[in-house]
């Protein structure tokens, strides 16, 4: 179960969050009312220089203090804030979630090519596995992601996902089968510009987990999806494979199909399966990741999960029913199913 | 002390309302278990090793076997083993010899651990309907891809891909020189990894000219006596394997009895005629990694870089340490061999009692080369007692990317695992260089056996996996989320890295 939506709007132009609450509820069907979530890309234009860290604490007095130190001992706290929220009658308040603007110190990490992003990368994990009852679930720059325990009209009215705009919308409604529900546990997943949303359970997430974790990552949130967020990261951040050869390297053509390409296709699929067999995702799943670049969509190599597109003007929709894309737009251009593990990819201009 | 004899450890009886005193069993039995008295057959069960091959020939099943009918007083420490043992080293003063795999009532590690299987919220996959992919890369893999872009927008690929093997099950058979088994187990075993995509290891035996038309698909191995090892030998290989250790016989050498070493294998192995073949325990220019690393780079200098070179080591306590190394030295491949590997010959104190299980072996090889960032650029094989699908599953959900059967394939041909290789009276014709039984042995016909065990596995894994929820074996490799313990103790599971069943 689960369901999912995108929208990317390819000129740039801000959307506001109202219409994607009403298209992630148009789903409902496909949640439990135990997790729900949106990201927004352009969230934060006023500190859109800084790293945007969203943070759950269990409580404030025990937990806020070591955190601020570590953010201080590796940069500056440019502006930091409870994310306001407004309460609702079925949702209880489990975490207090809070905001720091944060600029890191690129000279307190020698020998990286990206300082930043590694110093970012580093306290998250850090974070997310040494002080208990803190976890950072966002984190990129001019971006952000609200999720909690609910259904989707609850979470998004708790935060007021209508106020915020944004050039790219994620959005996600749980049925958690594996895992408990928990705030944490909601999707989006995000680690730098990387946002996750998933439908679906990831079978390969041992051999995943395994993989990711000896370049370094640390999967902290009990659940499959998260190792789709860094796996991106590795692939297309430190490997430098363009959106559509990370999800060949994702979900990869069967090898009947490689036998019958022409030599030099065949050469290259040959040597991603090869190199990148343990990042390779199996089990039903329709994904959608974002970057400040755009989103790119796409099941696994069957097909378990539904995926749909469509385009209207700049805009292009990626979801899992085309009724929650009408919901949005009830006017589209065109609409069209993916195949298994072929990419749908909206790139911002 | 009077050391009389022990008591037989087999007790055969003759039916004599069904025999018909055929002389077949007299015919079938190396070992002299059945004899003519006058006009009737008698058993003489202080010979019989429990072949079988006695009661599989008896055209009447008139002949019956029973494991040791007389016993020791029980006792819980001096068990008969131990007696045993201690009986017939006071009578010779010798190191005991065993063939087989491992002896000892351990507990297996394999049948501790259950695999996972999909019910309704992630659809188990069907593997009669759905493609299900076991095709396995064996060799080194780069870290990392390089490309680039041509000036129409194209992706081109830079990195260049280092010679691997290409299987199409996981499922390799191991290492079994022409010496311990005879050319017509050999040519089995060839004939069915040709027919079934994958590979076989010659031994340290040398290639025999009777198996050159099946030479793509052998792996020739360089052991320390170096028999058989030419030029000629290491370019008909489709890989070269380096043995630094087995799993029988851990940080020992190689030894086959001049008896068995006939014209054939004497030309074979590049040795006299009835001389000893006896492999040093080291490689006498084998003392280090960078020694090891030296060897490598000889092989794949002497071979045009043109195949993979894999490095076995038996399976003990510093195993992960020692594959991090050998993955250092350039190997292609890393084989860990447990300590329930056959063997034609070991010194039973060796193979009872050296070396540590595949399972904790494999999973620690594989959770080093991971901490050291190199396991995905070189490839794991497990051997040593994988005895059914389930194993080879478990083996690769524990990191293994293939694994070897040694003993299963044997027992494909005919073998019962009555331990007496050594003895090269082997009454199936495998582990023997006796002609008239090496004759009993049909290469066509075995193959064929042996070719339905790795196809019947392979289904199985598949079934496996598609229960799983699993589509390519990819996936399957270092899944320990497949895998859960049942009745194995913490620090077991903690080395596993895998979860209690429920949790």
């Amino acid at each position: 179960m689960c369901g999912i939506i995108s929208v990317v709007d390819r000129s740039g132009a801000a959307m506001d969050g109202a219409r994607i609450r009403d298209a992630l509820a148009m789903m409902n069907e496909r949640g439990s009312g135990e997790g729900a979530g949106y990201a927004v890309y352009g969230a934060y234009p006023e500190y859109a220089e800084c790293y945007a860290l969203h943070v759950f604490f269990d409580n404030i007095i025990e937990t806020k203090a070591a955190l601020d130190t570590l953010l201080e001992t590796w940069g500056a706290i440019v502006h930091e804030e409870e994310i306001p929220t407004y309460e609702q009658p079925h949702l209880k308040k489990v975490h207090t979630p809070w905001r720091y603007f944060f600029r890191p110190d690129p000279s307190l990490m020698t020998g990286t090519p990206s300082p930043e992003e590694d110093i970012v990368t580093y306290l998250v994990m850090k974070v997310n596995t040494a002080i208990p009852g803190t976890l950072i679930y966002s984190s990129g720059k001019n971006i952000g992601v609200f999720k909690a325990a609910g259904w989707p009209e609850e979470v998004a009215d708790f935060y007021r996902i209508q106020d915020y705009k944004g050039y790219i919308w994620l959005a996600h409604n749980r049925y958690p089968t594996n895992t408990r529900g928990w705030w944490g546990g909601a999707h989006p997943f995000n680690l730098l510009d990387w946002s996750v949303v998933h439908n679906g359970e990831i079978t390969s997430y041992g051999t995943n987990r395994r993989y990711i974790e000896s370049f370094g990552y640390k999967c902290t949130m009990f659940t499959d999806t998260e190792v789709v967020a860094y796996l991106v990261d590795l692939l297309a951040r430190r490997h430098g494979l363009d959106e559509g050869l990370a999800v060949r390297a994702l979900a990869p053509p069967f090898w009947d199909e490689i036998d019958g390409m022409p030599e030099r296709e065949k050469n290259l699929y040959r040597a991603i399966r090869l190199t990148y067999g343990s990042a390779m995702m199996n089990g039903p799943f329709a994904i959608v990741v974002a970057n400040r670049d755009g989103i790119v969509g796409f099941t696994d190599r069957i097909k378990l999960r539904p995926l749909v597109a469509a385009e209207e003007g700049d805009r292009l929709y990626i979801s899992s029913e085309e009724a929650a894309i009408r919901r949005m737009a009830p006017e589209l251009d065109r609409v069209w199913m993916p195949r298994a593990g072929e990419p749908v990819i909206g790139r911002v201009r | 002390m009077v050391l009389g004899s022990v008591p037989v450890k087999y007790r055969v009886t003759i039916d004599r309302d069904r025999c018909m005193e055929c002389g077949r069993c007299i015919e079938n039995c190396p070992y002299g278990t059945f004899r003519w008295e006058g006009d009737k057959i008698t058993a003489v069960s202080r010979n019989c090793t429990a072949c079988h091959r006695c009661i599989a020939m008896c055209p009447r099943d008139a002949i019956g076997l029973e494991e040791r009918p007389v016993d020791y007083r029980s006792h819980p420490v001096w068990t008969v083993e131990a007696r045993e043992a201690i009986f017939n080293q006071a009578r010779t003063g010798r190191v005991i010899l065993a063939g087989m795999g491992n002896a000892q009532p351990l507990p297996s590690i394999f049948d501790r651990l259950l695999l996972d299987a999909c019910q309704v919220t992630n659809p188990s996959i069907d593997p009669l309907r759905e493609p299900m992919e076991l095709r396995t890369y064996i060799g080194k893999k780069p870290k990392r891809l390089e490309f680039s872009r041509t000036g129409a927008g194209d992706v081109e690929l830079e990195t260049k891909l280092t010679p691997n093997l290409m299987l199409e099950t996981p499922i390799m058979i191991g290492h079994m020189s022409y010496g311990a088994i005879s050319l017509n187990a050999q040519l089995a075993l060839a004939r069915a990894v040709h027919k079934t995509g994958t590979f076989m290891g010659t031994g340290e035996g040398g290639m025999h000219p009777n198996l050159y038309p099946y030479q793509d698909r052998l792996i020739v191995q360089v052991a320390s006596g170096r028999f058989g090892v030419g030029i000629d030998y290491l370019e008909r290989g489709a890989a070269i394997e380096i043995k630094i250790g087995q799993g029988a016989k851990p940080g020992i050498g190689g030894h086959l009895p001049g008896e068995k070493v006939c014209a054939d294998v004497s030309c074979t192995r590049m040795i006299p005629l009835g001389s000893d073949a006896i492999s040093p325990a080291p490689h006498h220019d084998i003392y280090s990694i960078e020694d090891l690393a030296q060897l490598v780079r000889s092989l794949k200098e002497a071979t045009e870089w043109k195949k993979p070179v894999f490095v076995k080591i038996a399976a003990v306590h510093n195993a992960a340490a020692i594959a991090a190394g050998i993955a250092r030295s350039g190997a292609d491949a890393v084989v860990v061999d447990g300590f329930r590997g056959g063997t034609g010959a070991a010194p039973k104190v060796f193979r009872d009692h050296v070396g540590i299980p595949i399972e904790a072996a494999v999973s620690a090889v594989d959770a080093k080369l991971r901490d050291q960032g190199v396991r995905n650029e070189i490839s794991v094989i497990a051997s040593g007692g994988i005895r059914n699908s389930a194993d080879v599953t478990k083996a690769i959900a524990l990191g293994a990317d293939a694994i070897y059967i040694g003993t299963a394939a044997l027992v494909a041909m005919g073998c019962r695992v009555c331990g007496n290789c050594y003895r090269g009276l082997c009454p199936w014709g495998i582990a023997t260089q006796r002609p008239d039984l090496v004759a009993r042995l049909d290469p066509e016909k075995e193959a064929v056996h042996v070719a339905n065990l790795i196809e019947a596995w392979t289904l199985e894994v598949s079934e496996l996996m598609g229960a799983a929820g699993i589509n390519a074996i990819e996936s399957l490799r270092g899944n320990r989320d497949r895998l859960r313990g049942y009745m194995l103790d913490e620090g077991m599971l903690e080395v596993l890295d895998v979860l209690p069943a429920g949790a």
